[in-house]
């Protein structure tokens, strides 16, 4: 018992010793969940830029468009929102280079007395902006019955309440691979471990310790962003506290598993610097933290269903948002809690402490 | 010597990584209370020797047996037997000198008041606040070799305790050491590089040289071995490479060592040597540039032996 609590000591001492590590452990997420929360909800209106080409032609539809001495129309209604369009005058090989540039999606092109739309049909923002001008070209603007559009306002309809309990997932990923088989790899590296176990120190304890210094740490994390959650966008959580904390430990299992099991052989923390980003980066990526992972191709979304950081994501949103409990996500505690013990086990077997 | 004195047994250890023999056939008996330094060059297998008995690395073949007990069948005994320092260890950086001894003492469920009393021992008290990340070497060495001490151990093995240090901090781990065998019947394998710390600290120096035991002996037992044990070293001006000196009048050898670009040429008496030397080189019409008579050392012998330097 002394010596395990020595070593969460140890953890604990590094810890608050290092403001550095303070800041990114626990002000980082919050500063990421405010950055990304302001961006996408209090937003202006968004401004897009298309290329228009009229060489020599009579058309004036677009001048009489947007008028003569703008070059600019905002496109939209009150309750859908309004998009401003700038419309760059170009000439056609200027407005080539725009489009290669990926400073415009689409090129608006007046030849003779006709207009066409030149654009790349698997660019969404194209399409967006091809719908958007053709409607109002037609029809003057888009115009839509007021009552046919009804804004979300209720909590959990927003972006930001799908943000929050991605980001906090995540961050149990990243502070567990990151501060977990980083640490290791650079204490071996040291050759701290081989004069720690040149001692009859537990092993296993003092594997254990870091999972212990883990959950600690996730909670001050949790508590924190959750306060904050709580105060600046008026997130609460929906479903069960005792299934949100016990998803945050399963979630702390299978990240310590995965840590122990990355930081098992080398001693090198360069090497260990990729390995963990070959655990990380796919995740980060794929797992639904900022945008939904629907948008992948439907043969791979049941594989990143699998990913253990989207099991959590996915969980602890369930739990935020749409009020679960236990009996909703007991099946993911029982598979994050159990390939954790695994690989836990098979990292411990293969473990190079020398 | 009956076998319950002897501390450590090794017998005709090897060891190999791949194509290099690292150990090849240590046979190595020390008796308890005794302080044994083992000398040689870079990659003489002193530390894969070292590791072998502190229970790090496996040998290939052979025994190694302290206080009757092996590796194998007794692990937590020996662990609680042993102190060890190693060749180079950081400890947690921004631990505090205490609180990194502390932790240690966890490890052997050791009472904390042991402690105080590491500290006071390797003469760490003023630093027990201060982050490790602060020590100097000296200091750093200090504390790696309090908490070797930590569990009281009859055995401690030090891999290169003073590498690197300036010599006032080397003689305060040596004053240490030199405590500790006064006070305490403690048995220790020290490694060096330093031919004085092996002849003040050490009852016995083993020499090895690519894994085996060239020589040992105490220093004066080393060095009478060889029989000749005065040294005459010189350069000549112009050109050094070729010194041609006849047998006889006590020459024993002569050796060029490249990186001094000096010659040595041991004698039986350099009194008795130096004047025909003065007179066969001035007969070879050869201009001396420099000119050291001493008496042999370590290292000497060990070039003699080998052709190479023992700090090499």
């Amino acid at each position: 018992m002394q010596q395990l609590w020595q070593m969460i000591l140890v953890q604990i001492r590094e810890f608050y010793r290092n403001p550095g590590i303070l800041f990114w452990t626990l002000g980082f997420p919050i500063l990421m969940a405010w950055g990304l929360g302001i961006a996408f909800t209090k937003q202006g209106e968004p401004v897009k830029h298309v290329a228009w080409v009229n060489e020599n032609s009579s058309s004036k539809t677009i001048t009489n468009f947007i008028g003569a001495d703008l070059n600019h129309k905002k496109i939209g209604n009150d309750k859908s929102g309004y998009t401003d369009y700038i419309f760059e005058k170009a000439t056609w090989n200027e407005a080539i280079q725009m489009i290669k540039r990926g400073k415009v999606a689409m090129i608006i092109l007046e030849k003779g007395d006709s207009l066409q739309y030149q654009l790349d049909p698997k660019n969404p923002e194209a399409q967006l902006a091809q719908l958007q001008i053709s409607y109002a070209l037609k029809n003057g603007n888009i115009t839509a019955d007021s009552n046919e559009i009804q804004t979300f306002s209720q909590v959990g309809t927003r972006y930001i309440d799908f943000l929050i309990p991605g980001l906090m997932a995540m961050n149990i990923m990243m502070s567990c691979m990151w501060g977990i088989s980083y640490t290791l790899i650079d204490r071996r590296g040291k050759k701290l471990l081989r004069r720690m176990v040149a001692t009859p120190m537990n092993k296993s304890l003092f594997l254990f310790s870091h999972l212990i210094t883990r959950i600690m740490m996730s909670a001050i994390e949790a508590t924190l962003l959750l306060t904050f959650a709580y105060l600046y966008f008026d997130i609460s959580i929906q479903g069960s506290y005792t299934a949100l904390i016990s998803m945050i430990i399963a979630g702390n299992v299978i990240f310590f598993g995965l840590a122990v099991l990355t930081s098992s052989r080398t001693s090198n923390t360069q090497i260990g610097n990729g390995l963990i980003n070959v655990v990380v980066m796919p995740m980060m990526v794929s797992s639904g933290i900022f945008f939904s992972y629907h948008n992948f191709p439907d043969w791979i979304t049941p594989v990143i269903e699998k990913l253990p950081l989207t099991l959590m994501a996915d969980n602890i949103r369930s739990i935020f948002i749409e009020g679960a409990g236990f009996s909703q996500v007991w099946p993911a505690l029982a598979i994050l809690t159990g390939t954790g013990t695994l690989f836990y086990l098979i990292g411990l077997k293969i473990y190079k402490w020398y | 010597m009956t076998s319950n004195n002897i501390a450590i047994s090794i017998q005709n250890v090897k060891k190999s990584f791949g194509a290099l023999q690292a150990v090849n056939g240590v046979n190595l008996n020390i008796i308890k209370g005794e302080y044994v330094a083992m000398l040689g060059p870079n990659g003489a297998g002193k530390t894969t020797l070292m590791e072998m008995v502190e229970g790090i690395q496996q040998q290939d073949e052979g025994e190694i047996i302290i206080n009757g007990k092996t590796w194998k069948n007794h692990e937590d005994e020996l662990h609680k037997l042993l102190g060890i320092s190693l060749q180079e260890t950081h400890f947690f950086d921004k631990l505090k000198v205490k609180e990194t001894v502390k932790l240690f003492a966890s490890f052997y469920s050791i009472p904390d008041s042991r402690c105080a009393e590491i500290l006071k021992l390797v003469n760490l008290e003023e630093k027990a606040e201060a982050f490790v990340i602060n020590l100097s070497g000296g200091q750093r060495q200090r504390l790696a070799l309090g908490i070797a001490l930590i569990n009281n151990p009859e055995i401690i093995l030090l891999d290169e305790p003073t590498t690197g240090l300036d010599p006032t901090a080397r003689r305060e781990i040596w004053d240490i050491l030199f405590k500790l065998k006064k006070e305490k019947n403690i048995t220790m394998i020290l490694t060096t590089h330093y031919m004085e710390e092996a002849d003040y600290l050490c009852d016995r120096i083993v020499i090895l040289d690519k894994g085996s035991i060239l020589a040992q002996g105490t220093l004066d037992e080393l060095l009478s071995k060889n029989e000749s044990s005065e040294i005459i070293e010189f350069s000549l001006e112009g050109d050094n490479s070729n010194v041609q000196l006849p047998d006889g009048n006590g020459k024993k050898q002569l050796n060029y060592d490249a990186k001094t670009e000096k010659w040595q040429l041991l004698v039986d008496d350099i009194i008795a040597y130096l004047p025909f030397f003065l007179e066969e080189m001035k007969r070879q019409n050869k201009k001396i540039k420099t000119l050291e008579c001493r008496k042999m050392t370590l290292d000497d012998l060990f070039i003699a032996m080998t052709g190479r330097r023992l700090t090499e």
